[in-house]
């Protein structure tokens, strides 16, 4: 795991000047030229639906992202865990940040929730992998950084602790992306309430390994109070509002009850300022580091043994992919892929020789059969035949037999015949005679 | 010989908690107690002789309407049974409703249960037995807790054991009433009303909630609550309401007071209204806080404190006067005529003998 990179000390020698040089303006021109190329920061909102996500989004930058015409994907049903994006270009101040917030419509809200965080985690990875094939590319002047750079997560203010299903896609996520927990629409708890819940999530946090994001340390010794402020009141409870309310004369964003109006950017009624503070005003950039220099390294270094080892385990790659995806130099790319090509082909080759000799003896094996079937036919017949002939037999000798009597009963007819005329004749010469 | 009429004592009206005037048919706890007449009976007061009221002419008082009053001692003397059951995932601030409702430490935490918060794997069913007291009237409380409902990653047939648990109830009351020599009085542990925790998102019921009250409102009387509702402005909520109100009506869940048992006009119509005001949308508390000068049930927060009991505020006031004050009665009978009916038909359909 590639750990947040500590500032090198300079081992160069100090020389002092002897006159405005003026090198001074170089922020200055760093300054300008980011103006002019714009900023872009990608934020991700994770939680149950009836949290008040929109709402937060649409206070956090004081526009109608999602507003009555263009409803947040929270107020449509979802029956499965969907993932989508929206863009809008802001500017303030001559500087334009493309702002791209991402929500999870659906999450945690079926019956059934396990896996309801890989849709998010297969995002987050595409958006990486898509960089990583921008990084290594052979033109890659625009580059545009659709990395998802925060996460913010909604607990719901239950008071007792974080559910089994928070736990599980935080341990999922915090080293894919900086993972921020928020507790929504905290103005459910009374403060005593919201500390002992804060002590239990941090606790639990703490217990599970959850890496959420860390604010860096700086050498600063009012940026470090404040960042030790910020630390002692995570995770931070925010309120959201999209209505503008009158309260002693002042308009505030606020939620309007019968027993009083819960301010927004009140310090003391929920922690909203010190989140926009930190996401927007003083930690952007850090945050689009982290991203750049933790997150996204250890992506690309997974990916990368995934391909050399050729074999090694990639929790990601759940999903088949088409074309194959390395960031080595292009000729040792090409022979990766030959080498893959012929070895394709070898174990096609194989399967079809397999395939063949199988087909062939299943067609020797039929043609056995039949010639066997032939044989018990032929055989049957000729029996047949045999039986036909001997009742053939049996007649003819029948027949002959009755010929024979026949023929006998005839001789001895002729002969009686033959006697009685003899005997006529001897009556009628004996008859003559006298 | 003269007739003994003995003229009524001038007693004091019986502290019967608030009413419709007419008292229907006075349904016994016990439904194998000693109570001879079936039906109700109900006498006009006769001030003198002669009266006109529904049936004879009585020539005197005779005194059956003390029949009340007989009951009224019996049934105060053996106590009422009444088993509550609380169904939600957790966080929704069951325990502290349960223990509002009744003004008094009755659920699972108080009862030296270890006080860690772990959600337990599966659902477990937790019943807790308490006894409390008001006016003379003694009530065995049993609350009926779900632990563990609606928590896990994977939440299918979460309401299995919760509905093998009430079956299992009505079985037991089955045994024992199949029995020859059977008790005089059967202890009671089916669960008469099963209050259902909906989490207040503003949006709609989610998915979980819809199969538990669909799979449950034909076995147990149901009563939807809007848990943690100081989350809402009174916009969101009445829109929250409807919505839920809606998606019940379109997924034909019928919730307690349900339509098809209205006996009258009069019933109808109060249950009318409180369909409309259902579900409940109730904040719970057991620390007292100090406004305008009075001990409030509350919830202190840094713009202002929830009040429990103002009616401005939450509906706590109108769930525990529905649940206690007018449909308590009315609940363990449509539990024993109606749905342990159901069970007991089905059972002795199938099996011809127990």
């Amino acid at each position: 795991m590639i750990e947040r990179p500590e500032s090198t000390v300079a081992s160069i020698a100090q020389r002092n000047l002897e006159g405005y040089v003026g090198f001074a303006n170089l922020p200055n021109q760093v300054y300008r030229k980011s103006v002019k190329r714009g900023f872009e920061f990608t934020l991700m909102v994770v939680g149950e639906s009836g949290l008040g996500k929109s709402t937060l989004i649409n206070s956090l930058f004081l526009t109608d992202l999602y507003s009555k015409d263009y409803p947040g994907p929270s107020l449509r049903i979802k029956k499965t865990v969907q993932v989508e994006q929206s863009k809008v270009l802001v500017k303030e101040g001559g500087v334009q940040l493309t702002l791209t917030i991402v929500d999870t419509p659906g999450f945690g809200d079926a019956v059934d929730n396990s896996n309801c965080w890989q849709p998010v985690i297969n995002f987050i990875d595409s958006k990486c992998e898509d960089f990583l094939n921008a990084e290594s590319r052979v033109n890659r002047r625009l580059m545009p950084d659709n990395r998802v750079h925060c996460c913010l997560y909604f607990i719901a203010p239950s008071g007792h602790g974080l559910k089994p299903l928070d736990i599980e896609f935080m341990k999922r996520l915090h080293d894919k992306v900086n993972v921020i927990p928020l507790i929504a629409k905290a103005d459910t708890l009374t403060p005593e309430e919201c500390q002992l819940f804060k002590k239990q999530i941090m606790k639990e946090i703490q217990e599970h390994k959850i890496r959420i994001y860390e604010f860096p340390d700086t050498e600063d010794d009012e940026d470090s109070k404040l960042i030790r402020k910020i630390k002692e009141r995570m995770p931070l409870a925010v309120v959201g509002s999209n209505v503008v309310i009158e309260v002693n004369g002042k308009k505030v964003r606020g939620r309007q009850y019968p027993w009083g109006v819960a301010e927004v950017e009140n310090g003391e009624h929920c922690d909203f300022t010190v989140l926009r503070n930190m996401l927007i005003r003083t930690h952007m950039q850090d945050l689009k580091d982290v991203t750049n220099n933790v997150h996204y390294e250890n992506y690309r270094s997974k990916k990368l043994a995934a391909v050399t080892c050729n074999g090694g385990v990639d929790t990601n790659l759940n999903h088949q992919r088409k074309y194959h995806t390395s960031d080595m130099s292009p000729l040792a790319q090409m022979e990766e892929e030959r080498r893959e090509h012929v070895m394709k082909m070898k174990k096609m080759e194989t399967e079809m020789e397999q395939v063949f000799e199988m087909k062939v003896k299943e067609k020797k094996q039929k043609l056995k059969d039949s010639e066997a079937e032939l044989e018990r036919r032929h055989e049957q017949m000729k029996k047949n035949l045999e039986v036909q002939y001997k009742e053939l037999e049996e007649k003819r000798r029948h027949h002959e037999e009755e010929k024979s009597n026949w023929e006998a009963q005839q001789r001895i007819l002729e002969q009686q015949k033959l006697d009685a005329s003899k005997t006529m004749e001897k009556n009628k010469k004996k008859g003559k005679i006298f | 010989m003269s007739e003994s009429i003995v003229p009524p004592e001038v007693r004091p009206k019986p502290a019967v908690p608030a009413k419709p005037p007419h008292v229907a048919a006075p349904s016994p706890t016990a439904p194998h107690g000693p109570s001879g007449l079936g039906g109700g009976v109900g006498v006009d007061r006769v001030p003198g002789l002669g009266h006109s009221g529904g049936g004879s002419t009585l020539l005197g008082y005779i005194g059956i309407d003390t029949i009340i009053e007989q009951m009224r001692k019996k049934t105060m003397k053996a106590g009422f049974d009444f088993n509550i059951m609380i169904v939600g995932h957790s966080g929704l601030g069951k325990s502290t409703l349960v223990n509002t409702l009744f003004k008094s430490q009755v659920s699972r935490w108080s009862s030296g249960w270890g006080s860690e918060h772990k959600i337990p794997k599966t659902v477990e069913i937790k019943a807790v037995s308490h006894v409390i007291e008001e006016g003379g009237v003694k009530m065995k409380l049993t609350v009926i807790d779900t632990p563990g409902f609606g928590d896990q990653i994977n939440n299918e047939n979460c309401w299995d054991p919760i509905s093998k648990y009430i079956n299992e109830q009505y079985e037991k009351f089955l045994k024992e009433e199949v029995n020859i020599a059977r008790k005089k009085r059967i202890p009671d542990t089916r669960v008469h009303c099963c209050l259902y925790f909906i989490s207040p998102t503003g949006h709609s019921l989610r998915q979980l909630d819809i199969e538990f009250m669909k799979h449950l409102s034909r076995v147990v009387n149901i009563i939807p609550v809007i848990a943690k509702s100081d989350t809402m402005t009174l916009d969101e909520k009445n829109e929250f309401k409807h919505r839920v109100r809606k998606e019940l009506e379109t997924h034909g869940i019928e919730y307690y007071p349900q339509n098809e048992f209205d006996d009258d006009m009069e019933d109808k119509n109060e249950n009318d209204k409180i369909r409309e005001t259902m579900p409940f949308a109730v904040v719970g508390s057991d620390k007292e806080f100090q406004v305008n000068g009075k001990r409030v049930l509350g919830r202190k927060t840094a713009w202002g404190v929830v009040e429990v009991e103002n009616p401005n505020h939450c509906e706590f006031a109108l769930l525990r006067d529905f649940l206690i004050r007018s449909h308590l009665q009315d609940l363990k009978e449509v539990t024993h005529n109606i749905h342990y009916e159901t069970y007991r038909a089905r059972r002795l359909n199938d099996n011809g003998d127990v």
